[in-house]
């Protein structure tokens, strides 16, 4: 009996010692997230459909990025929309807009307006830290998402002039990429939620190509991005991200 | 003088119908003149009045950033309470009063608005902040009439509201409409939610701030304050000023038809009688009048139109005006798509200053028009007139 008891305690301490091998630290699983998520640049051409209560609206954008820090969009439809320009460098945002063929910069309380009537605010868009940075991350167990294992981390802001409190995030544990992500006010109502899906293998990394953007308070089916083609590490000239590509 | 005005007066009866119908016509100017104009007077008065019972008290400060017409600006126009009025505010002759911009989500629509933080204790304003004491678990609001009819918002109802702190960082929570107040100021109802000042601070870490000090006595003399900007009442109504002068001008060319169209009628009486009593101001000159003084005659006769209008206006219209001051004229559309203090219905205010101005008015236009077809007269041949012979 008395060996029967040190046995299971054996087997016990081994599994103990397995799972926690096998179960990486929240940064860990952050840090794996960031290296499918993000590229040294990338060009991607996407689709964004605002669901309203008047119906539907899709854009398609063609989007140049390099890192986090420096993008450049361009409107290729619907013909209204053709040819508005976005520049982001850095913590500044410009907009050109061809129909008063006019470059206005985006700034302090205009960032926290929305893009395009869309469930995302300017503020939202320009968010380039990485989440490690500023928030302090736990991991809170496993759940299963959409029929796939996940990581359910919790985020709490370190810093208090962040405009979320605190997030969750669901992070598939097998293909490191989210496939959840709800944020918080700081009374800890939930304010918008963001779910990805249609998870690709491209050029070597997992990559969510449908991304459904929603703000909790508000009735409607949020605002859905496709992605339909992405290239990452490609040779995008700098010359694209000067504001002087905006009028071109 | 005296016989002029007696001649005058038995011409007029004389003349019967005719008179009868300039004077109908005139009087009938008087009542409508008098009429727009206390219309004017009464909503610049209630204007004034909601305005101070509802927004402005009387007069406030602005803290130097705000700007009522800046709403993306709003989040930064707050600074701490200047010491020197403190003893002011404690005495509640000054209340200050806290803007956030924030959004509701009623019935899951968004919705941006005005977050007001206000004192439950406040004695200034005419709103109805004792509410503000509810104890419930959600924050105790109560909004404007317009707003609550515009996003179907019922007293009882517990609408979800989204804010940002001093730091930029979301926050949200639940308002409960505590009540639903109605003024006449669409400033202070469209997009706005009064919830207690204390818990406004608190929420968005901004204890000892505000957006607006506003005071009690229009009458004391104000310091400035740094940081703030004075404005007083009359500043603040000048809005109204401008809109009922812009709006009195508009009514100056309506009643100024319907004087035209008097005139008219006491001209054509004018030239009628000079070119029908050419025998009779024949005689008056034979008699020895001057010509000047047949000329006064005739102004005096054609003047004589406004009194008669006068003592007959008086007659119907003042039970008619009376009337309309005590049921007032109610609009025939919503008053608050005007945007800015104007009740549904207007009741008139008819000021002595205002009657006597219309009574000049019209009898000074009178006699101008009496006179200008009367100068006809002078360049009269005496002789020829007793004649009869048309000249």
């Amino acid at each position: 009996m008395k060996k029967f008891k040190t046995a299971v305690l054996l087997l016990g301490l081994s599994l103990f010692a397995l799972t926690g091998m096998a179960q990486p630290t929240a940064n860990e699983i952050l840090d794996r997230v960031d290296r499918n998520m993000y590229s040294e640049n990338s060009i991607v051409e996407s689709s964004m459909t605002i669901h309203g209560r008047r119906g539907s609206r899709t854009m398609t954008v063609r989007t140049f990025a390099v890192g986090d820090r420096q993008a450049f969009s361009e409107y290729l439809s619907p013909p209204r929309e053709a040819g508005t320009k976005m520049l982001k460098l850095e913590n500044q945002l410009w907009i050109y807009s061809p129909a008063t063929d006019r470059i206005i910069q985006i700034s302090g309380h205009m960032l926290r307006q929305s893009v395009m009537g869309s469930d995302l605010s300017y503020e939202d868009m320009m968010e380039d830290h990485k989440l490690t940075d500023v928030y302090t991350a736990t991991l809170n167990g496993t759940e299963i998402i959409n029929g796939r294992p996940t990581y359910v981390l919790q985020l709490k802001a370190k810093a208090s002039d962040l405009a979320y409190d605190s997030r969750r995030i669901w992070i598939d544990s097998e293909r490191y990429v989210p496939l959840l992500e709800e944020l918080f006010a700081k009374s800890g109502q939930l304010l918008k939620r963001t779910t990805l899906s249609e998870v690709k293998q491209i050029e070597g990394r997992w990559y969510p190509t449908k991304m459904v953007f929603k703000d909790m308070l508000k009735q409607g089916d949020g605002t859905e991005f496709n992605v339909t083609s992405i290239q990452f590490n490609q040779d995008i000239p700098d010359h694209i991200f000067s504001k002087a590509s905006l009028r071109r | 003088m005296l016989l002029a005005i007696k001649l005058a007066y038995r011409n007029l009866i004389g003349a019967g119908l005719r008179t009868w119908l300039n004077v109908l016509v005139l009087s009938f100017s008087f009542v409508v003149i008098i009429w727009i104009k206390g219309i004017m007077v009464g909503w610049d008065h209630q204007a004034k009045t909601d305005m101070t019972q509802y927004e402005i008290a009387g007069g406030q400060y602005w803290q130097e950033t705000y700007d009522p017409f800046d709403p993306l600006t709003l989040d930064i126009s707050h600074a701490l309470i200047p010491a020197e009025v403190m003893p002011e505010i404690e005495a509640g002759d000054m209340e200050p009063t806290l803007l956030i911009p924030g959004h509701i989500f009623p019935n899951g629509r968004m919705q941006g608005v005005t977050i007001r933080g206000i004192r439950s204790g406040q004695s200034i304003w005419k709103l109805p902040t004792e509410k503000l004491d509810t104890v419930v678990d959600a924050i105790p609001a109560f909004i404007g009439l317009l707003m609550a009819s515009s996003n179907k918002l019922e007293t009882g109802d517990l609408v979800t509201i989204r804010w940002r702190d001093a730091n930029g960082t979301f926050d949200a929570a639940e308002i409960l409409i505590v009540d639903i107040f109605s003024s006449n100021v669409p400033g202070v109802e469209a997009g706005q939610v009064y919830i207690p000042l204390e818990r406004l601070e608190e929420l968005t870490l901004l204890e000892g701030h505000a957006t607006i000090l506003s005071y009690r006595d229009p009458e004391a003399p104000r310091a400035e304050l740094t940081g703030w900007t004075l404005k007083p009442k009359e500043v603040l109504t000048r809005q109204v000023d401008e809109l009922i002068k812009t709006k009195s001008t508009a009514q100056t060319i309506l009643y100024g038809i319907l004087l035209l169209l008097a005139m008219l009628a006491i001209f054509d009486t004018q030239i009628l009688s000079i070119f029908r009593r050419q025998k009779e101001i024949g005689t008056y000159v034979a008699l020895g009048y001057t010509r000047r003084e047949v000329v006064g005659l005739f102004t005096v006769e054609g003047t004589m139109h406004a009194v008669l209008a006068a003592i007959a206006a008086s007659i119907y219209g003042l039970p008619i005006l009376y009337w309309q001051a005590k049921v007032g004229w109610t609009l025939p559309m919503d008053a608050s798509d005007f945007g800015m203090a104007m009740a549904q219905t207007l009741y008139p205010v008819y000021t002595i200053g205002l009657v006597i101005s219309t009574v000049l008015l019209v009898l000074i236009t009178t006699a101008v028009v009496s006179y200008l077809p009367s100068r006809k007269i002078a360049k009269m041949n005496p002789t020829e007139a007793l004649r009869g012979k048309l000249q």
